[in-house]
């Protein structure tokens, strides 16, 4: 196991070197070149000329390069020009990151309960009315662009209906506490519950338009794992050995049949992020997602660089946690 | 495996599905022979001809140049007005009074070509970097690989937008390159598992065996048997792309010039109505849900039928 994980994470330092040589390489091939682009068009050359000294801009790529990692290893990349201008470009990443990431978070939750049963059940009876049901859905679910899945919840739930929020992450007027920047926790955490919950509210409708992607990839992985799993030799011996449907069921399928689940939730880091960019969009979230929306409008690349290092740095996180958690239950997997 | 290569799991898998020519009858012969009898496929095609169909004929359908400010004198900031359907115009105008319908219809052009071309540019990325690193291993793959993993991991919409920040000027092409671009590494990763499985296969052994050149074994005895999964892929590519194309125009990064339509650009530039006049987001995300369904469908059915394990 130990070698396992040394190995997995000499891996991650690989990725992290890759994409720093790719971030790297993209800034400087920003139309205007880094120094416009960091800066913005309005600076002075005073400022110019100290960034050209910072970033070693006179000196060898490799030197340039250098400089580069060592400022990203101390977080510092720059300062905001577009999207809160003057702010930091990671203070400004971390400010946002809580809304995202409450955000993914219910979202990933609704997927993942409604999505692992459907499949659950679709898979047992294949081909029954809930079977052909459930796959509709999620083919539709994928055809739908999600900014207008978005907006349509909006226009019904909000804006007819009046039934929930139309934007933002909480009720102006309410003065709750912010401690940590995930609005629902610290409405938990100070006993302020009215803050919480509406926090919570103002979260329904993005997450719902959020999840539809992550629901139909995981429902769809339920099905078919549900479908492999029935199949195997030891459900056989488990039914001749005289076991009741309902251990069958509790013990062997589902148990086995979570295996890729869990995986493939993990894998849907990615389409959370590229959703959340959307959804913020519509709900007027200030998360990431915007950050990155507007840092592309008023052309901050300070701020966008951070955000894409961070992402991707998420992802790959996130799915190496999956795979330690799997490789310390199922020795099998250390293997590869 | 390296956290990228995650994603790629499903891509490897969808690799190996090609590669079994067993039975007696051979897998093209099978695929088809249950292509023709499912539901599914038959509405897909169906789908996916009519699309194709209205895209080669709309210009003799749409009775006014999309361009054209037609209806400008009954658009109004003031009272946040656009034109309502009236006698010519089925549909109304859109928010500078343009003719809706013909946009609509002749819209369908321009989504076509989106789509394929971006995928028809994603697969030949895809394809050069598939073969370089399935065809001869070793440091190549690696390094290939490594780079493929890194693209993965980078969500795609962050992907598309970082490439399309790199462009001074947005247009049409610039949105093609930003799309194609998310999908090499899809297709990459997806050529280089089945040109691996490939080369350990006894045909390709055999090729060599008889002294064939590489060049030769790779064109002409790997890429054609891997070419099922790939086919797959771009089918459903084809639904990403139009999707993707118009989750570009709604973050601002579409074409700059309106006057040709294309679906996409119409619902990202109806955001600002949407609470006012959500027709003008209906009509266009109606098409692509409809088109982006049709690809799904035909790319869904067709891996079903290649999958060896659902031969029969």
């Amino acid at each position: 196991m130990l070698r396992y994980t040394v190995r997995r994470l000499g891996q991650l330092v690989i990725v992290a070197v890759v994409l720093s040589i790719l971030l790297f390489g993209w800034l400087r091939a920003l139309p205007g070149g880094p120094v416009s682009a960091l800066l913005g068009e309005r600076a002075t050359e005073e400022s110019r000329a100290q960034l050209v000294e910072q970033l070693g801009l006179n000196q060898p790529l490799h030197v340039q390069y250098w400089k580069f990692v060592q400022r990203a290893v101390t977080g510092d990349f720059g300062v905001s020009t577009g999207v809160q201008p003057g702010t930091p470009a990671m203070e400004v990443f971390l400010q946002r990151m809580p809304a995202t990431l409450e955000l993914s978070v219910l979202a990933l939750l609704l997927a993942v309960v409604v999505g692992v049963p459907l499949g659950y059940f679709a898979g047992r009876r294949q081909g029954g009315w809930l079977d052909n049901l459930s796959i509709t859905w999620s083919l539709i679910g994928v055809a739908v662009p999600v900014f207008f899945l978005a907006f349509l919840l909006k226009y019904v739930f909000a804006i007819e209906l009046g039934a929930l929020p139309a934007s933002g992450r909480q009720e102006v007027s309410i003065d709750a506490t912010h401690a940590t920047g995930f609005y629902v926790l610290d409405g938990m955490l100070t006993g302020e519950w009215d803050a919480a919950w509406n926090a919570f509210l103002h979260l329904l409708l993005p997450a719902a338009a959020l999840s539809t992607i992550p629901f139909a990839v995981i429902f769809r992985i339920t099905r078919a794992s549900v479908l492999d799993v029935l199949e195997e030799d030891f459900v056989r011996t488990a039914r001749s050995k005289g076991l009741g449907a309902r251990v069958i069921r509790g013990r062997h399928v589902l148990r086995n049949a979570m295996l890729p689940v869990v995986t493939t939730i993990g894998l849907q880091t990615g389409a959370l992020l590229s959703g959340a960019v959307l959804t913020e969009q519509v709900f007027n979230i200030t998360g990431i997602g915007q950050a990155l929306s507007l840092g592309f409008q008023r052309q901050d690349y300070a701020v966008l660089q951070v955000v894409i290092l961070a992402t991707a740095m998420v992802y790959v996180l996130v799915n190496l946690v999956v795979d330690l958690t799997y490789a310390a239950i199922d020795p099998r997997l250390r293997e590869r | 495996m390296v956290p990228g290569t995650q994603r790629g799991k499903r891509i490897d898998e969808l690799a190996e599905s090609g590669s079994d020519g067993s039975a007696g009858i051979s897998l093209a012969a099978s695929a088809w022979r249950r292509l023709r009898r499912s539901p599914t496929f038959l509405l897909g095609a169906g789908i996916i001809a009519a699309f194709v169909l209205l895209a080669l004929v709309s210009p003799l359908l749409a009775q006014h140049d999309p361009a054209l400010r037609l209806l400008e004198d009954q658009v109004s900031r003031a009272d946040n007005s656009i034109p309502e359907p009236q006698g010519d115009f089925p549909l109304g105008g859109d928010q500078y009074g343009r003719p809706l319908l013909s946009r609509l219809l002749l819209g369908s052009q321009q989504t076509l070509l989106v789509a394929l071309t971006a995928t028809v540019l994603g697969l030949g990325g895809g394809l050069t970097l598939g073969i370089l690193a399935g065809a001869f291993g070793g440091w190549v793959d690696t390094v290939v690989m490594r780079v493929v993993d890194v693209l993965l991991s980078v969500p795609s919409l962050l992907l598309a937008v970082s490439i399309g920040a790199l462009f001074q000027q947005q247009s049409r092409f610039t949105v093609i390159i930003a799309v194609a671009t998310v999908q090499i590494p899809i297709f990459g990763r997806l050529l280089r598992g089945t040109m691996l499985a490939q080369r350990a296969s006894d045909h390709v052994l055999a090729a060599r065996a008889l002294g064939v050149k590489q060049r030769s074994v790779v064109f002409r005895h790997m890429l054609p048997n891997a070419l099922g999964p790939v086919v797959v892929q771009a089918t459903l590519m084809l639904a990403v792309a139009i999707i993707d194309a118009a989750a570009l125009s709604f973050l601002g990064l579409g074409a700059a010039d309106t006057s040709t339509p294309e679906w996409g650009q119409m619902l990202g530039s109806a955001q600002n109505f949407f609470d006012t006049h959500p027709h003008l987001a209906f009509w266009p995300a109606g098409c692509i849900i409809v088109v982006a369904l049709g690809f799904t469908l035909v790319g869904e059915s067709l891996r079903d039928a290649l999958d060896p394990k659902k031969r029969r």
